[in-house]
């Protein structure tokens, strides 16, 4: 009878779950792996933006050296998840791309090697070389670099504010809906909030003498911190920061007029254009009285711990991927602006690049530290509770400090 | 004596005869050559599979796979080409694919329960050594960059460098750096040396995984490093910061002298306490299980979300069955008009796929812009899925959108499969609708339905997408000090556990799934026995 089939339907169920979870990732990439020893293909994963770019400087390289290049298409959420997995089993690529906060973690796991820019390391912008490195060494070869910065609607609002303050009051002066936008969420957003943050002079991380980050000093809880903290409650009184209102709410807004300002990264400047808002990119207003520097994001290439190619892989990286035109091809697909100097120099001719290519040279590398992952784990929560005014923020504050220090501690 | 013998005789060689007769008879029956020949050709397409895997596993050096895959592809062969065996011949296939998708994944999960693998413990020791020998090489700040030549010399290779100043030298893995004379020269570059092949690019390619090992030392010193190259044509000075003894097994950090040792934890560690990463996945026993009972941090939330994980369970059964059967009898009754059209306006929520339902809801339900609010509460800010007993309450209800139109069909067809006579037969008895519902109609339903309510009990009981789509387990309690929010049942939190944040515990949360199965599994049992009473109904 069908009762007593059904509790192997359950368990059935339930371990397909399990199986997705635990399987899935190493399922993914079957044939991929079946490298032998000293075979010349060099397997590339890339996302499905870049690999057309790639698909063109993989035909030059394999023209001139003889190497085949296998480009793997990938999800880019997936990527990090699956490099993780793969690599340790021997069937990962030889080169995969990546964002550099990944970084901590693909060293904790052992997953990817140091490259050796050499002499061209000076020709790649400091945040960007700075962001491809983990204690003192250089695990990938940037392309690009990306942050947020102030967007604005120049018929709401045709002067570019100075300050936070001024912004507001321009915004009210505007008589729309919202007098500036940004994306907040139900627990929050720290990394569109940051440059408020660092406005008030408190940083996740302080920095080494060599400008890489050190867990050691976690600075979010400082006298500056208690003060944004302060600053959040106040403003989630006023109703300025809203956590009802998240990514899509914000880009709705904007895009139908409903707020001079919308604090965004170049991903949102297209569809805003499109709505036919003629949309300026300043640098983001100070609300606590020191630079407002948001995170930059650097995007590049990382070489696995087990490729058998890794000098094919650093040739193919350091003289092809970093070279002058191939950033500049990467960038009008993606139009983020290129790690590149002189290819960034090339590009500045489109206002909004350079623009956002100038708020990110003064803002601070994300931290590839895997520290920062006990970070955001209380960051966003905390503050999504301070501007909904549960309870007193200095408090608030100073307890998820103390809890990302346990957590950091483990 | 010799009579009782020769009946024995006899008996064997009717015995013989009809046994002859029988297997006649079935090779007949089965259908002769052409059956003959699907049956090899089908057996050959499966060895033929198998052979390829065994050489892939073989290459990989996957040996339990291979073990594994051998033993399948013999036991099919043995089955299908020998006599008898008749019901092993039936169940093979099925037992084939039991062992893949569930005994396998069932096995690797409780492995996995019982090592600490997860973020930093992903791979072997040998891996981890060679993970951090690798990132240990330093380069010396300000080192010139040497245009590198690669020599070849019946199979060993050397480099030849240029150093800037102009200087060639030449050295390989035995012999340090040492100038020379007479190299040919080719724009300020030494390109060769008489008695050496120079490597052209195809070739460093070719051979580049022993060309990258090479370390020529600078000097007679090790210490003051040697020279690798990354990419075959320039050379730079590297120093290493961490030497691996293989004899003693330890790691020393040669700028502080720390000497690092395998203390079984997964990692080499220092005397302090310190740790290198990568460390390897090593089996833990039974920590992950104490743990998730023990640690304070763990436990708390555990005992929380188990007891709203019941809840969750029970209430949308509850909620979507009572729901759905009370349709159900409203749209069986003859004097409703239009009920194919009201019908199918009830299986809508069902046709729609339940994550994007979940979304949409959550869109719907939020506190400031959803529609339920601005529309139906005239603007009223209620938090739907910002308060912990409301964001409850929105999961049960959307749950109970999404899930009732499944017990709706249920019921329906569990309805209409009743006979008519029994309730005209009640009637004739004088019974009234209630009653005849209460005590014929209601118990002939449960016999089919209560193992639908068991196994809707279990799915609801891992139902992570409405969970993870309405609320990701939200809202968080921010002083809690976990990331287990309100509504996380046990699949999500052990979601959590496992993928979300920089550090994962795959051992943890296998151990958490394994727990979940238990639990899952004694429920199924226990209620499945209870409703075999209901089958004597019948």
């Amino acid at each position: 009878m069908r009762v007593k089939t059904n509790p192997i339907l359950a368990i059935g169920a339930m371990t397909a779950v399990a199986a997705l979870a635990l399987t899935g990732c190493s399922a993914g990439g079957g044939d991929e792996g079946s490298k032998k020893e000293g075979s010349t293909t060099l397997t590339v994963w890339v996302d499905a933006d870049r690999a057309p770019v790639l698909k063109d400087v993989a035909a030059a390289f394999t023209k001139e050296s003889g190497i085949a290049v296998k480009l793997v298409q990938k999800d880019f959420g997936k990527i990090q998840e699956e490099f993780v997995q793969q690599v340790p089993t021997g069937k990962g690529p030889d080169i995969t791309i990546g964002a550099h906060d990944w970084l901590g973690n693909f060293v904790t796991n052992g997953v990817v090697q140091p490259i050796e820019l050499g002499d061209i390391a000076g020709d790649f912008q400091d945040v960007a070389v700075t962001a491809m490195s983990y204690e003192g060494k250089t695990y990938g070869l940037p392309y690009s670099t990306e942050n947020i910065a102030l967007l604005r609607n120049t018929e709401l609002a045709p002067e570019a504010p100075s300050t936070y303050d001024e912004m507001v009051q321009m915004g009210t002066d505007a008589g729309t809906e919202f007098p500036f936008l940004v994306q907040v969420g139900e627990e929050s957003d720290p990394y569109h909030l940051y440059p408020f943050q660092t406005s008030f002079g408190a940083p996740v991380f302080g920095t080494k003498d060599d400008g890489s980050y050190d867990s050691e000093q976690l600075l979010l809880g400082n006298d500056g911190g208690i003060d944004f903290a302060n600053w959040l409650a106040e403003q989630g009184k006023a109703g300025l920061l809203k956590t009802t209102v998240d990514g899509d709410i914000a880009k709705e807004k904007f895009v139908s007029g409903d707020s001079p300002f919308l604090i965004t990264g170049p991903w949102n400047v297209a569809p805003a254009q499109d709505a036919g808002i003629d949309v300026a990119v300043d640098a983001i207003p100070s609300a606590g009285g020191e630079a407002a520097q948001p995170f930059v994001g650097v995007q590049g290439f990382f070489v696995s711990a087990k490729s058998k190619n890794a000098l094919a892989a650093n040739e193919f990286l350091t003289n092809y991927i970093g070279t002058k035109d191939v950033q500049v091809e990467l960038y009008n697909v993606g139009k983020r602006p290129p790690a590149l100097t002189a290819a960034f120099e090339e590009v500045s001719s489109d206002p909004t690049t350079a623009a956002f290519g100038e708020v990110g040279a003064a803002g601070v590398p994300m931290p590839n530290i895997p520290e920062m992952g006990s970070v955001w784990q209380f960051w966003g929560v905390t503050e999504a509770d301070i501007i909904n005014g549960k309870g007193d923020p200095a408090e608030l504050w100073t307890t998820m400090t103390s809890d990302i220090r346990s957590a950091i501690e483990g | 004596m010799s009579s009782t013998q020769t009946e024995d005789a006899r008996e064997t060689r009717v015995v013989h005869k009809r046994r002859r007769r029988a297997v006649r008879i079935a090779e007949q029956a089965s259908g002769g050559i052409t059956s003959l020949i699907v049956k090899i050709a089908l057996i050959a397409v499966i060895d033929a599979l198998s052979l390829y895997a065994l050489f892939v596993s073989m290459a990989q050096q996957q040996w339990t796979v291979f073990a594994v895959i051998l033993v399948i592809a013999a036991s099919i062969n043995i089955i299908y080409f020998t006599r008898g065996w008749l019901p092993a011949k039936y169940l093979a296939p099925g037992l084939v694919f039991l062992l893949i998708f569930q005994v396998f994944v069932i096995g690797y999960t409780a492995y996995i329960a019982f090592t600490n693998y997860g973020t930093g413990h992903n791979s072997t020791k040998q891996d981890a050594v060679i993970a951090l020998v690798q990132s240990a090489q330093d380069r010396v700040p300000d080192s010139p960059a040497y245009d590198l030549t690669v020599l070849d010399q019946l199979g060993t290779y050397s480099f030849l460098v240029t150093a800037p100043d102009g200087t060639v030298s030449m050295g390989n893995d035995a012999t340090p750096l040492h100038t020379v004379d007479g190299a040919e020269m080719s724009g300020g570059k030494a390109v060769g040396l008489s008695g050496y092949t120079a490597l052209d690019f195809a070739s460093i390619l070719q051979h580049q995984d022993e060309i990258a090992k090479i370390a020529v030392q600078i000097s007679d010193d090790p210490n003051d490093g040697a020279l690798r190259t990354p990419d075959g044509s320039s050379a730079y000075l590297y120093v290493s910061t961490l030497v691996y003894d293989e004899a003693a097994g330890t790691m020393t950090d040669t700028t502080t002298n720390t000497v690092y040792t395998d203390t079984g934890v997964g990692a080499f560690t220092a005397e302090n306490g310190e740790q290198l990463m990568p460390g390897w996945s090593i089996a833990v026993g039974t920590e992950n299980f104490t743990k998730a009972f023990t640690e304070q941090s763990i436990r708390g939330p555990l005992v929380s979300v188990t007891i709203w994980t019941f809840a969750f369970a029970l209430l949308s059964v509850l909620t979507t069955f009572l729901l759905g059967l009370f349709l159900a009898i409203v749209f069986n009754d003859m004097r409703m008009k239009g009920r194919k059209f009201y019908r199918v306006l009830m299986i809508l929520p069902y046709a729609f796929p339940g994550f994007l339902g979940a979304l949409v809801w959550a869109g719907l339900l939020n506190r400031d812009f959803g529609f339920v609010n601005d529309v139906i509460f005239g603007g009223a800010e209620i938090p739907w899925l910002t308060n912990e007993w409301l964001a409850k309450i929105s999961i049960l209800w959307v749950n109970l959108w999404l899930g009732f139109p499944y017990m709706f069909l249920v019921c329906t067809g569990a309805l209409q499969a009743i006979p008519e006579e029994l309730t005209e037969a009640a009637t004739v008895d004088g019974a009234k609708p209630f009653a005849i519902f209460r005590l014929i109609k209601f118990p002939l339903l449960l016999v089919t339905v209560a193992p639908l309510l068991i196994s809707s009990f279990a799915f609801n009981f891992n139902n992570f997408n409405l969970i993870y789509m309405l609320t990701e387990g939200g809202p968080r309690d921010a002083a809690a000090g976990i990331n287990v929010g309100g509504t996380d049942i046990l699949i999500s939190m052990v979601y959590k556990v496992a993928f979300v944040g920089a550090s994962r515990d795959y051992g943890l949360a296998s151990a958490f799934s394994i727990i979940i199965f238990v639990v899952v599994a004694v429920i199924s049992i226990i209620s499945f026995k209870q409703t075999k009473a209901l089958e004597d109904l019948n």
